[in-house]
């Protein structure tokens, strides 16, 4: 277990300010934020590179605040390549295995079976420069784990990466993390923490904004600020069906006993759907549309928000279900929307956004 | 309007030509008319001198030993220099840029003062019965002070180059700070620390002004040069100096191409 007591940490024009939170074993927990919030300082005091001005970090309840980096036994992986540009794949992975006493054939075993894992082992070779940036972060993160880390801490490991070698790492990394390791990952991008977390912390002007699971954060956002950042109220976890015969790209996704009509081409498993409040209209009866997600219900909250009005309509079937909508002052008072009052709520298909995860 | 700026590049680059031949100019003529002047036979003759042959073969490991020796002490300095910073840090790289600027006799005069047997240094070395003076270790020690700074700056650059993410990244991976040094920042900087060698070699052999008031004898080439123009003239003197000057090209030469290897195989 790693937990964070209000660590402080200034820097002039700059700083953080009491920041506390626990990561338990076989969390992964992901700091989300945007640039320039403290998560990367954040992420360098766990680490030890940087020394907090007060507050302490435990992991498995013993006080490392002041322990040297590299007795700590907590991994850290950049965004780019921090591979040895002078060293092999090989060599790389069996870095942190050199010198702590074990025999050669030990520590070929042991990158043998992280390449294998890691699915590299044609690569070992290798050098560094050669290697494409999905190859060169399984390597990176081979190499954290081949150190036994009692944390693992990745610092935007997906950012500089392309569609596919971003995918490719995301069920790599969902792997480690179902193998038990502890994770805290810190990232900009709310995709990757719906993707992979299973709790989140928002970071906002150098303090912690509100700690949560996915759903908590994102149906509920508790400050201005997680709203605008995360962007998406409407967020629904469910199971993503599998494309009818026929084979369209107009999908099914079954969310608390509705079900969604999603445009993806990912395959059918477990995932998230996010719809923007934006992207949400409301009718005061039901019309012929394109849209091809319609469902009635009553408006359970009008609420001005920065210069139009948020309206949650509960669409759930005996259990409640909102969906917000983020409509102007004049459509409130033309459509006569009021509290308790039953309208239609119509999003188009292509307006979900499916992650998996 | 594209061929006129096409001709005026042609014209700049004629005039960079020009001048950059005059100055290629400069530094070949002499060295040729000093390697012509002299005739095989002659060259033959000095290079069976004992008297030479001694003087090149201690120039050659002086200012190795020198520079290997200066190299444990100068590289982990150059290590500091580039990656901490603490108080005077301006003033220490002002420090060790010292023996550029300052004439080399007078540096040399200063280490007399510190080694002669009359100062401290030179009285407990006494003691212990070592003598710097007309010894091959004050030849040492006046080649390593002109020319150890060549070694930190260059070492010191190679170590700035080196991204701080990859120390980091080795600390986090178990890695003592020592092993860190051992196994990243010396192999990444490799080849400015090499070639900052080769430089501090090179400047060490060809040192005349700090080794000749410190350690006339044992006479090291460029001291054993200056004796016979001064005793019997330029005819006598010119070719020990081609003949060490040729010694020092082929080391030179070979020096750099060994380092370049290197460096292509670490890619």
């Amino acid at each position: 277990m790693l937990s964070v007591r209000q660590i402080c940490k200034t820097y002039p024009g700059f700083g953080i300010k009491d920041v506390s939170f626990e990561v338990q074993q076989c969390e992964y927990f992901v700091l989300l934020g945007p640039t320039g919030a403290g998560k990367s300082v954040m992420l360098e005091i766990i680490a030890g590179l940087t020394r907090p001005d007060s507050g302490s970090v435990l992991l498995d309840g013993r006080d490392i605040t002041g322990e040297k980096i590299q007795n700590r036994r907590i991994s850290l992986v950049f965004q780019s390549s921090a591979l040895f540009p002078h060293m092999s794949v090989y060599e790389n992975v069996a870095y942190p295995l050199r010198w702590c006493g074990r025999t050669r054939s030990q520590i070929d075993q042991r990158v043998a079976k992280l390449a294998d894992d890691f699915d590299f082992s044609h690569l070992l070779e290798a050098r560094p420069q050669t290697l494409s940036g999905g190859e060169s972060q399984r390597v990176s993160l081979a190499r954290a784990v081949a150190s036994e880390p009692r944390c693992l801490l990745l610092d935007e490991p997906l950012s500089s990466l392309d569609a596919s070698s971003r995918c490719e790492i995301r069920s790599l990394l969902r792997n480690i993390s179902a193998n038990g390791q502890l994770i805290l990952h810190v990232t900009h991008d709310y995709t990757e923490a719906v993707s992979l977390s299973t709790h989140i912390a928002v970071m906002e002007d150098a303090r912690i904004a509100q700690i949560g699971t996915v759903e908590e954060i994102f149906q509920h956002p508790q400050s201005q600020f997680i709203a605008r950042f995360v962007g998406i109220r409407n967020f629904f976890k469910g199971r993503l069906k599998a494309p009818e015969a026929g084979g369209t790209s107009l999908r099914h996704f079954a969310t608390d006993g509705l079900s969604f009509s999603v445009l993806t081409d990912r395959p059918a498993g477990q995932g998230s759907v996010m719809v923007r409040s934006e992207d949400v209209t409301i009718t005061n009866a039901a019309s012929p549309t394109s849209a091809r997600n319609n469902f009635a219900g009553p408006i359970v909250d009008i609420a001005p928000i920065g210069g139009g009005v948020e309206v949650i309509v509960d669409i759930g079937h005996g259990k409640s279900l909102e969906i917000a909508a983020i409509i102007t002052n004049e459509a409130v008072s033309a459509l006569e929307l009021r509290l308790g009052k039953k309208v239609w709520v119509t999003f188009k298909a292509a307006a979900a956004i499916f992650i998996e995860g | 309007m594209r061929s006129t700026s096409g001709l005026r590049t042609d014209s700049l680059s004629l005039l960079c030509a020009a001048l950059g031949g005059a100055v290629l100019l400069f530094i070949i003529a002499p060295l040729a008319s000093l390697c012509l002047s002299c005739s095989l036979p002659e060259l033959a003759e000095t290079a069976g001198d004992d008297e030479v042959q001694a003087s090149i073969w201690l120039t050659l490991w002086t200012s190795m030993a020198a520079t290997v020796f200066c190299a444990v002490a100068a590289i982990p300095l150059a290590y500091l220099l580039a990656r901490k910073d603490f108080p005077l840090k301006g003033l220490v790289s002002g420090i060790i840029d010292l023996p550029v600027v300052i004439p080399h006799v007078a540096a040399g005069l200063a280490l007399l003062t510190v080694v002669s047997r009359g100062a401290a240094l030179g009285r407990a070395a006494d003691k212990i019965g070592i003598s710097f003076i007309g010894n091959s270790l004050a030849v040492m020690l006046a080649m390593a002070f002109v020319s150890v700074p060549y070694l930190i700056n260059s070492a010191r650059d190679g170590f700035a180059a080196v991204p701080e993410r990859l120390e980091k990244a080795a600390l986090s991976l178990g890695a003592n700070p020592f092993r860190v040094f051992l196994t990243v920042s010396v192999p990444l900087a490799a080849r400015p620390i090499i070639s900052g060698m080769i430089m501090m070699w090179a400047r060490g052999m060809s040192e005349f002004g700090a080794v000749m008031i410190i350690a006339y004898r044992p006479m090291i080439t460029p001291v054993l040069i200056f004796e016979r123009f001064s005793a019997f003239g330029l005819k006598y003197a010119q070719s020990v100096a081609v003949l060490f000057i040729a010694v020092c090209l082929v080391f030179f030469v070979v020096l750099r191409l060994l380092a370049g290897g290197k460096k292509d195989a670490q890619r």
